[in-house]
């Protein structure tokens, strides 16, 4: 059986199958209204059209990363702390965002 | 079936923690959430260890199945609550088995983990005690399951539903956009399959849509002849069962199965036809 579809860990290193000359990561942080990284946060990508792509759940370091492809995203954020939105123009390799939630 | 026969909100939950033969069971991939925090009293099964066979391609079979059941102490009489991470796919999927084994009273938390800890409700370390049963299950429910050469039977003559994301429909990813994209199979979907996102039946919060949303979304949107019998499919067969338990156990279609092997299955089969892009495709 591969691996499910769920979420690894976000806190994790990068795979080292992972070829980041070859991928499109979008990957960053959630932190709250104080500045502090939101552990917790259900975050999820929507693709061009608004359309549900996948979601992750921060780890400690209130990090999310995705395996996506060039173009034009949104990134979503839920927490306890309130919710957050960012659209990314991502490119070939890291594309990195940070998401400041509140209510 | 009424729809809170299935699925039962927090609140319900809340008041229920300590009602005799209500078990609360969290499913998930990642265990470690249940680890740092779980519903009062809740038991925990982990999709991959307690369900999957560890040899074969396969789920646990009956025997597996009762011997999972007695040893976390549920009974064949108790209520079963099932809630999970992940938009409550795993759970989805764990409700789909208690129900091909023939259990009779199993429902979902609706929001699962996610409207739980977005709520800030109460979780607690402590692990649950139960004492072991004798839980005896009944033989694979067949009309619930399905398998490869029924779903290209299925081409152009029934309902066949693709629930991952449009990406994948397509064939432009081979996995949900948090996994790394290394596969080997080929991407694409089932000719005539029509593709409706999991995601649609769900609330940002992880809540299920209202009845009229979700006919709304299979029927007047995406097309779903309601008199056709209806085959769901998805990458490994649990976001799947999400959309499974929509259709038959929310809107009540009476003829709808989850084809577990799903696309890493189909994907794989020599000679199937597949068709690309983001139109269903000719039979």
């Amino acid at each position: 059986m591969s691996d499910g579809c769920a979420a690894p860990d976000q806190d994790a290193a990068l795979p080292a199958s992972v070829d980041i000359e070859k991928e499109t990561v979008l990957t960053g942080t959630v932190v709250n209204d104080e500045g502090e990284l939101v552990q917790g946060a259900y975050v999820r990508l929507l693709d061009g059209s608004g359309e549900f792509t996948a979601e992750v759940v921060t780890g400690e370091n209130g990090q999310f990363r995705f395996f996506a492809a060039p173009g034009e995203w949104t990134l979503r954020a839920l927490s306890r702390f309130g919710d957050a939105t960012g659209e990314v123009k991502a490119e070939q390799g890291l594309n990195e965002t940070k998401l400041a939630v509140s209510r | 079936m009424a729809r809170e026969d299935v699925l039962v909100t927090a609140d319900w939950a809340e008041e229920n923690l300590d009602t005799p033969g209500v078990v609360f069971v969290e499913v998930d991939e990642d265990t470690s959430a249940y680890d740092t925090g779980h519903i009062k009293g809740a038991v925990k099964i982990d999709w991959k260890d307690d369900l999957q066979d560890p040899i074969r391609r396969d789920f646990v079979n009956q025997e597996q199945f009762s011997a999972l059941l007695s040893e976390r102490g549920i009974a064949n009489d108790d209520t079963v609550v099932l809630y999970g991470g992940n938009n409550n796919w795993f759970a989805a999927y764990a409700y789909w088995y208690f129900k091909l084994y023939g259990h009779q009273d199993v429902k979902l938390l609706d929001g699962g983990r996610k409207k739980w800890e977005l709520d800030a409700r109460d979780v607690t370390t402590e692990a649950p005690k139960r004492e072991a049963t004798t839980y005896v299950a009944q033989p694979l429910d067949w009309d619930l399951r399905a398998k490869r050469d029924e779903v290209e039977a299925a081409i152009g003559a029934k309902n066949l539903i693709d629930v991952r994301s449009p990406d994948e429909y397509a064939g432009r990813l081979l996995a949900p956009a948090h996994l790394p994209q290394e596969q080997s199979q080929r991407a694409g979907h089932v000719p005539t399959a029509l593709s409706v996102p999991w995601s649609k039946a769900a609330n940002e919060d992880g809540t299920f849509k209202s009845n009229d949303e979700l006919r709304e979304i299979y029927v007047d949107e995406a097309g779903l002849d309601e008199d056709k019998a209806t085959i769901a499919y998805c990458r490994i067969g649990e976001r799947s069962s999400h959309t499974w338990f929509a259709l038959r156990e929310l809107l009540g279609y009476e003829d709808v199965k989850n084809y577990d092997g799903s696309w890493t299955e189909y994907g794989s089969l020599v000679g199937v036809p597949i068709a690309l892009g983001d139109e269903p495709g000719e039979k």
